[in-house]
């Protein structure tokens, strides 16, 4: 006691202290240096000091303890908690909408091959009646060409026959005209046709 | 207060601010009292004030509380499991009071709370307690067992069981002593490389040139030790958790 002496009196609060508790008489030294010339004053192992220090780190260390444990943690802890809960839920409400994203687009996906199927069969539909009324509209002109044409044709076949007919009654003029100028024979109309439908035979 | 200013040792004085005497023992406040109020002051302090947004996305200072909190939390379950985390409470308060201390000591003129030999051993004794304590009232007397290593042949188990004893007893000698000594002996080496510049500088020009070296010595130094400031309570913590783990286990 008497050498850690030298290190209370640095402090300077060596008097306000009972003297028992040095166990010597005040000796002044020269201060620390003194006494750690003496080679036993090295503070951390001076015993002076060990009740304070135990007792005072118990008081700090349990009041720390204390204040950790009912105050700071759960506070620690309940912002980690409610930051895993937030992320949680926020996984799980992106995971929904993510559902819910993939179910309209399947939605939207079938609507759209129904529609285009639709769209499909319409055009179809429309390409076969148009094609019916062209073949329609064919045959009918088809038809009316066919009735026009048979027409033209007899009325050739009429306009020939008369025309024919014509060429039997000129040629049988004619026939007359040059026996009757040119030979001066008088031949009856019967004799005339019979030679001339002879010839044209 | 005359004292030589390169002195290593002055560092490490206990010096009473509050005389207290009850009986025949002192419990002076004293410096290091002081300093141990002030770490759990200011570490109680951030730890709420940082933490007073509650925010989802932390700030700053929130994410430093965090990620404290939770690096405790990790070292405590990788050593212990989710069975030690019972202790949570307790290795975070170890761990923060031992890394806040550690650090005030790097603020010129601040005491350091850990540099005092009683101090890391009532803390390393109190991790004990606590490990032998729960071991007990937890397993029984089967907590015994963890001095009895399994798959050993019995011809050799006394001398394994001693050895487990011994190693066991000696725990608190380690865990303290470490982290004492590492506090003491980093801020005696910066202090003495500081005291060089000191003196040196006094010899003239010559010295004021020399004195560059252990310039250069002090603030390579400064930074180490704040590495060791850190990784000394990081230590004391993953070997509070080691040791709660045998409280825990007992099996091994």
């Amino acid at each position: 006691m008497f050498v850690t002496q030298a290190y209370a009196q640095d402090g300077g609060t060596t008097e306000h202290l009972p003297s028992e508790v040095h166990g010597a008489p005040e000796t002044h030294h020269q201060g620390s240096i003194a006494a750690s010339e003496h080679g036993t004053g090295f503070p951390p192992f001076d015993p002076e000091f060990y009740p304070s220090q135990i007792l005072w780190l118990a008081i700090t260390f349990g009041v720390f303890y204390w204040l950790l444990k009912t105050v700071i943690m759960p506070r620690i802890g309940g912002i980690l908690e409610n930051r895993r809960d937030r992320i949680a839920l926020d996984l799980e409400a992106a995971e929904r909408m993510r559902s819910d994203a993939d179910e309209a687009k399947a939605t939207y996906e079938q609507e759209l091959a129904e529609a285009r199927s639709r769209a499909h069969s319409i055009a179809h539909g429309a390409k076969e009646t148009a094609r019916e009324d062209a073949e329609k509209e064919r045959k009918r002109l088809d038809t009316e060409l066919n009735a026009r044409l048979d027409e033209a044709q007899i009325r050739i076949a009429g306009v020939k026959r008369s025309a024919l007919g014509e060429v039997d009654q000129i040629a049988r003029d004619v026939t007359d005209t040059i026996l009757r100028e040119v030979a001066s024979i008088e031949a009856s109309q019967d004799e005339i046709a019979g030679a001339v439908a002879q010839t044209s035979r | 207060m005359e004292h030589d200013p390169t002195d290593p040792i002055h560092q490490f004085q206990i010096t009473r601010i509050v005389p207290i005497q009850i009986g025949d023992w002192d419990f002076s406040f004293t410096n290091s009292a002081l300093f141990m109020v002030l770490t759990v002051a200011v570490t109680t302090a951030f730890l709420y004030y940082t933490t007073r947004g509650r925010g989802l996305v932390p700030s700053r200072g929130q994410s430093i509380t965090e990620l404290s909190y939770e690096f405790t939390a990790n070292m405590l379950r990788d050593a212990a499991g989710t069975a030690g985390m019972k202790f949570f409470p307790f290795v975070f308060s170890i761990f923060m009071f031992v890394l806040v201390a550690n650090l005030f000591g790097m603020v010129p003129y601040f005491f350091t709370v850990t540099s005092h030999l009683i101090v890391t051993f009532a803390l390393a004794l109190l991790v004990i307690g606590v490990v032998v304590g729960y071991g007990f009232y937890k397993h029984g007397l089967k907590w015994l067992m963890v001095f009895v290593p399994s798959g050993v042949p019995g011809y050799i188990l006394p001398l394994v069981v001693t050895i487990e004893i011994v190693s066991f007893l000696s725990r608190p000698v380690s865990l303290s002593v470490r982290l004492f000594a590492n506090m003491l002996a980093g801020h005696i080496t910066l202090k003495v490389f500081a005291g060089f510049v000191v003196s040196m500088s006094a010899l003239g020009t010559l010295g004021v040139i020399g004195s560059i070296l252990p310039l250069l010595m002090t603030i390579a130094l400064t930074a180490l030790e704040f590495l060791v400031a850190a990784l000394q309570a990081y230590v004391f913590a993953v070997l509070t958790c080691m040791y709660l783990n045998d409280a825990v286990h007992p099996h091994h």
